[in-house]
């Protein structure tokens, strides 16, 4: 029975078109991001000083920066690091947001509310504000970015996780579950859980699309991903110096960014309404 | 209604506590403090005259101590003294607000002109070109990064038309409204971009939801003009989620500006905070934070509010 619903939903997110590009896009993505360094033409970080500022050509299929680095391969690396970060950060967030929203949840009373007030404050901040605020905090870098899109992103999956738990504890099968002797804790990961993985599924890849949109953001500011490193936002932020001269350096990065956080939303669309077609217009 | 006005407006206090203690811990991890910051890039002091600083901006005192002075002369309206320029921070981000908020409230105005009327004819011509075309301006509205979108104009501009859109200086709107909104207009389309895909995602899902209402049935029925069903009913009924999404996302506005400012070289509060951040200067970092979350917190009310005013069917209890 319950796989039969499963490959129904699969079925059903194969259909979409949105879930078809998507998909392509993200596995796109991912490969790059995995093999960059076997498929990538050069080292990201390799200076041609003969070939400062190229135009794209046979040899540097999308051109070359002001120190004659290969910019197809700086993207490559790039986007193992965007990968990279937010996929670390998603995890750190959705573990344990997921976690403290469901025995939030499950627990209710006293403790319920208080960690639900803590998390409200960290809804009292634009998202790009609080990432800001803690990275200028700790300082740049890959470790700082990562723990900064966590905390943004922590209760948003407390919520998430913690509506369906609300309605779920009060279920005859986890009555049932409770009545035989069952455990609490197996209760939440054996009974519960189950039942609450499908918005945590479509937010784990919203999330991945903005920690994307975040880590360039922040290296874009100079307060990410730190250089000579290849980042998409830092190297779209050096381009802005060379713009007249060499446009390509900013019209690559930021198409990339742009196809890599579309991927990703309409993979998390197409699951969407794939999981509950009821929300499907 | 009363009582959760009532209750929404005591709720406001303990959330700016919380914010200012969020705030305060995460300054205070920084490593190093503010005054190393300063002597590391200009000056060469001595250890006494470091330990005299240290004392004079209260870095010295434990932290709870410290947290109590910030706040208390923070709600006399004194949000500190810039370590660097030795200036009151709350005139200084007074100074730059007006900008910000022109900005947030341009970008929401393009945003709701570019959103709302796209989702109507999403909606009603819906699965034909123009539903795709629509469709596909939000997917890409809401992928584009609004510091890419910024770089191509000033590339577009620059390069194409000869036109540099800013040089780091800004023009009052009280003292030149054209030149003010000739700065300030590709800055709020870049910030607007992403927040008009999203009304119009709103806007045509809330469309198709009262469109196939019995309602619309009933005005077509009587033999109005379809724009007329279209206009005056169904775009009236789907307004209420349009307004709710359009006052839930202004906040986030305003940290979208920051990056804006930055691209645009606008001197606003994003910026001023941005150089705080650059040098390190606690009271202009914590005092621009705690400001924008206040405006986010406060517009955030205001949009509950409405909401509750604009859908009398609604009730908090």
């Amino acid at each position: 029975m319950i796989k039969s619903n499963q490959s129904k939903t699969l079925i059903r997110f194969l259909r979409y078109r949105s879930s078809q590009i998507g998909l392509a896009l993200v596995l796109i993505y991912i490969v790059v991001a995995l093999f960059a360094g076997v498929i990538a033409p050069y080292s990201p970080i390799e200076q041609h000083p003969k070939d400062r500022l190229q135009e794209p050509n046979a040899n540097y299929w999308l051109g070359t920066d002001e120190f004659g680095r290969d910019i197809l391969s700086r993207l490559m690396h790039g986007a193992t690091n965007s990968l990279r970060i937010a996929l670390i950060s998603v995890t750190l967030a959705c573990l344990l947001g997921s976690t403290l929203g469901m025995t939030a949840g499950y627990i209710g009373g006293v403790f319920d509310n208080a960690t639900m007030r803590v998390m409200d404050l960290f809804f009292a901040f634009p998202a790009i504000l609080l990432a800001l605020t803690i990275v200028a905090a700790l300082g740049p870098g890959a470790i700082n970015t990562i723990l900064a899109i966590s905390v943004v992103y922590t209760p948003i999956f407390a919520r998430v996780a913690r509506g369906p738990v609300l309605s779920l504890k009060n279920m005859e099968f986890v009555q049932a579950a409770q009545a035989i002797g069952t455990g609490h804790p197996r209760i939440l990961l054996r009974h519960i859980l189950p039942n609450t993985v499908a918005p945590i599924i479509v937010q784990i890849t919203l999330a991945l699309s903005w920690a994307m949109l975040t880590e360039a953001g922040l290296s874009f500011l100079g307060l990410g991903t730190i250089p000579p490193a290849p980042s998409w936002g830092s190297m779209l932020s050096e381009s802005r110096k060379m713009m007249e001269i060499a446009p390509w350096m900013a019209v690559f990065p930021g198409l990339a960014i742009m196809l890599g956080v579309l991927g990703f939303n309409m993979l998390g669309d197409g699951l969407r309404d794939a999981l509950d077609p009821r929300l499907k217009n | 209604m009363q009582r959760y006005l009532t209750q929404r407006l005591i709720a406001f206090i303990p959330t700016l506590f919380g914010i200012s203690i969020v705030i305060f811990i995460v300054m205070r991890l920084l490593p190093g403090d503010a005054i190393d910051a300063m002597v590391g890039t200009s000056f060469k002091l001595t250890e006494a005259q470091i330990a005299a600083l240290r004392e004079y901006f209260g870095f010295d005192k434990p932290l709870p101590e410290q947290y109590w002075i910030w706040l208390t002369s923070a709600l006399r309206g004194d949000f500190g003294f810039s370590v660097r320029s030795g200036a009151p921070v709350l005139p200084e981000i007074l100074a730059r607000f007006p900008l910000t908020l022109e900005l947030a409230i341009l970008a929401m105005l393009i945003a709701t002109a570019i959103g709302i009327p796209i989702g109507v004819l999403a909606a009603v011509k819906r699965d034909s070109y123009i539903d795709i075309a629509g469709r596909l301006f939000a997917l890409i509205g809401l992928a584009l990064p609004n510091f890419w979108m910024g770089t191509l104009i000033i590339l577009v501009l620059s390069v194409a038309f000869g036109i540099l859109p800013n040089s780091g200086d800004y023009t009052d709107f009280v003292k030149d409204p054209i030149a003010n909104l000739k700065q300030l207009l590709f800055p709020a389309l870049t910030l607007g971009f992403a927040f008009s895909a999203s009304i119009m995602r709103t806007t045509r899902s809330s469309m198709l939801e009262e469109l196939r209402q019995d309602y619309a049935r009933t005005a077509r029925g009587k033999g109005l003009k379809e724009q007329a069903v279209i206009v005056g009913h169904c775009l009236k009924n789907a307004l209420i989620p349009i307004i709710t999404i359009i006052g839930l996302e202004t906040g986030y506005l305003f940290g979208g500006a920051i990056i804006v400012e930055e691209v645009f070289a606008l001197p606003g509060i994003g910026r001023f905070l941005l150089n705080g951040i650059a040098q390190r200067d606690y009271a202009i970092v914590q005092g621009t934070i705690i400001f924008i979350a206040f405006n986010f917190v406060a517009i955030n009310l205001i949009a509950d509010l409405a909401y509750a005013f604009a859908n009398p069917r609604i009730r908090y209890d």
